[in-house]
């Protein structure tokens, strides 16, 4: 042990004779390094937020949602009182909440549309949710004032809603709406509660399109069947043409109990809706859970794809140091002669190269570490710069843009050894071919160099 | 007591189109206590029987029994051992390493004993002591660069006798010293053979091989004759 340490000393003393040469030697896996902490911090961030918006989902949820069947679509150009017929049925609520009583903790029918509310004279185009009291939980939702919908109004089928936080700033920018009543398609509906803002959820799977909470209006099942989906469709006016849906409900969404229920009751879900359904094809089961699996799939792509792209900077650095390397054997020899004629072994003299290689590119890789650190913070400021310099506001509500003003690169703590590890693995890589070169050089003919 | 004998030694180097005879069987007793000078023209073969005898080449053929030992067929680490533990090298240009401090490079020799073992107190305190002995007890922090050339030559000296050799080789130790310094390292050198030590050394001045107690001439890869020839 204590002679390791002697040769590391001694290898420090050799390396501090050139301390710039060192210096900028190192800098080759300092970035190496720090690339890899920095591309698996933001591969691990990417990542993490789309986990994080899979579990805002719920991830015991299975939600079964009612697709539009492509080949009943209305063909172009036809217009007139078509009624379009999908989706979940009443039938389909029934069974599913029957035969898995046993085996879930709730279940909850929605129906949605987009409609125009209005309160004197502000008008909003909102996404109208008709749901039971469970929604709120099932979704994550919190309530910010007031109370949530009751069972109490579904049997009452109630005239009360519950805002998003955005409707109610919308339509109510300086009084409280609590108490006070919104109007949608000419009825009167006095407002109970508002949400509380919540960041909209992105679009998963082609199944799920994205939702933004905070424009919703909720709205008892049993009001909404009574007095906007009388006889179970609805008429929408847009702009000179109007269509006809009949949905009874948009979306199921069950909540299992055990987590390791959820595939297996997905797919028995689905098998006793084909039953019914058909070849319809007009419904759809997403489940959270799978997505989970599938975004961690993504992240395991992510950060293989980018560590290597990383690597790729850690392998120049050790390259660079073998290039090094070699030059301090060529000038070096003289050196090496004295120490094999005072009775240094070949081995000794590998092992004196190779601990200076390894000394040198961990203590780049200790420094590419701590340069690594400070990701978040470095993303930051780029963040800062590209979204007030570069982006402007479509770039800003695209996709992409969301994304990236989203995101936060988190490190990964495995990512702090590994890094460091491949710096060393790296130093060692490259050191052995310079530091066998050296031990070969005859001691008679070393001596003799000038 | 011999400390080191040679028996009918060849070193032949093959060039491949061509082979050079630098030793063509060269027989030679060393007593222990000899202090003796190789001299011999260059191309004489005097600088590739130091090599042999220093334990840094092995012999084409021959014995050379080093304080008992035959060190002809050696494998390179027990070579390496032989030159750690038996052998204290001086040569002309000094050959102290730079990144080192004089203390350091008395110690090198420690950092390659069989076995490796730490360097004790007891070590810390000969270095130190061997300075002090060739007069640099006052610069044991010094590097390299900052001493003249006599001080140098002094710390390779040290660095020679820290491992407690029976042979020191001195390769012209005083061929890159103005003559003043020059006659100080001999005292150094006498005085250590007085002591009881065995030193072989290479030179070409008659003045500097006046001062061992035995000279041998090397002619063609042959010990040509023994004793001072002048002009």
């Amino acid at each position: 042990m204590g002679r390791y340490l002697r040769t590391v000393s001694l290898a420090m003393k050799s390396l501090m004779l050139h301390k710039l040469r060192s210096g900028l030697t190192m800098l080759g896996i300092v970035f190496g390094v720090f690339s890899v902490i920095a591309m698996l911090a933001i591969g691990e961030g990417a990542s993490n937020q789309a986990q994080q918006q899979v579990l805002e989902l719920g991830a015991t949820n299975i939600i079964v949602v009612s697709k539009k069947p492509a080949e009943d679509a209305p063909a172009a150009g036809s217009s007139g009182a078509f009624i379009l017929r999908y989706g979940l049925t009443r039938q389909d609520y029934r069974i599913l909440s029957k035969t898995l009583k046993n085996r879930i903790g709730g279940i909850v029918p929605m129906r949605e549309i987009v409609l125009d509310v209005r309160h004197i004279d502000r008008n909003l185009s909102a996404r109208i949710v008709a749901c039971t009291p469970d929604y709120m939980e099932m979704n994550h939702l919190k309530l910010s004032t007031g109370r949530f919908l009751s069972d109490k109004d579904i049997r009452d089928r109630s005239n009360v809603v519950v805002l998003g936080s955005e409707t109610a700033e919308r339509l109510f920018p300086t009084e409280n709406p609590i108490g006070s009543t919104i109007q949608v398609q000419s009825r009167a509906y006095r407002v109970i509660g508002i949400m509380q803002n919540r960041t909209a959820s992105a679009a998963v799977g082609g199944s799920l399109t994205a939702q933004d909470f905070n424009k919703d209006v909720y709205m008892p099942l049993d009001t909404f069947q009574a007095r906007l989906n009388t006889g179970d469709y609805i008429v929408k006016r847009t702009s000179g043409s109007f269509s006809a849906e009949s949905v009874i409900y948009n979306q199921i969404t069950l909540r299992v109990l055990d987590r390791n229920d959820v595939i297996p009751i997905s797919e028995s879900v689905r098998e006793t809706l084909e039953l019914t359904h058909g070849a319809k094809n007009d419904f759809d089961v997403v489940v959270p859970l799978e997505l989970l699996k599938q975004a961690d799939q993504l992240r395991n792509i992510f950060n293989i794809v980018l560590g290597s792209i990383a690597g790729i900077s850690l392998l120049v650095g050790g390259i660079g140091i073998m290039n090094i390397m070699l030059a301090t054997v060529t000038e070096r020899t003289r050196e090496i002669g004295i120490r094999r004629a005072l009775g240094a072994r070949r081995w000794d003299i590998i092992e004196q190269f190779i601990t200076e290689t390894v000394v040198l590119s961990s203590t780049g890789g200790l420094i590419g570490v701590l340069l690594g650190l400070f990701t978040p913070t470095a993303f930051g400021l780029i963040k800062f710069v590209v979204t007030t310099y570069v982006m402007d506001s479509g770039t800003t509500s695209s996709e992409m843009g969301r994304m990236f003003i989203g995101m936060t690169p988190q490190i990964a703590w495995w990512s702090l050894p590994i890094a460091f590890g491949f710096s060393v693995v790296t130093g060692l890589f490259f050191g052995v071919y310079p530091a066998r070169a050296a031990a070969r050089l005859d001691p008679i003919e070393a001596l003799r160099q000038v | 007591m011999l400390t080191a004998r040679l028996i009918n030694l060849h070193k032949h180097y093959d060039l491949g189109s061509f082979v050079v005879k630098a030793l063509n069987g060269v027989s030679l007793d060393i007593p222990e206590g000899d202090f003796l000078a190789i001299m011999g023209s260059s191309g004489s073969g005097k600088s590739t029987l130091l090599n042999l005898l220093g334990g840094l080449d092995r012999p084409t053929s021959g014995q050379y029994i080093l304080c008992g030992q035959d060190v002809a067929q050696m494998t390179d680490d027990e070579l390496s051992a032989i030159r750690n533990s038996r052998i204290g090298f001086i040569f002309q240009s000094f050959n102290l390493i730079p990144q080192y401090t004089v203390v350091e490079n008395i110690q090198v020799p420690f950092h390659y004993r069989p076995g490796y073992p730490p360097i004790s107190p007891l070590d810390e305190a000969r270095s130190i002591e061997l300075a002090e002995q060739v007069g640099l007890g006052d610069r044991l922090d010094h590097r390299p660069f900052q001493l003249s050339g006599g001080q140098q030559q002094r710390v390779a000296i040290a660095r020679a006798l820290v491992n407690d050799p029976a042979i020191i080789m001195a390769d012209e130790p005083t061929g890159n010293l103005d003559s003043q310094t020059s006659i100080e390292i001999m005292r150094i050198l006498k005085k250590l053979n007085a002591e009881g030590r065995t030193i072989i050394m290479v030179t070409h001045e008659d003045e500097i091989a006046e001062q061992a107690k035995r000279q041998i001439h090397m002619k063609d890869g042959l010990i040509a004759g023994e004793g001072i020839f002048r002009g």
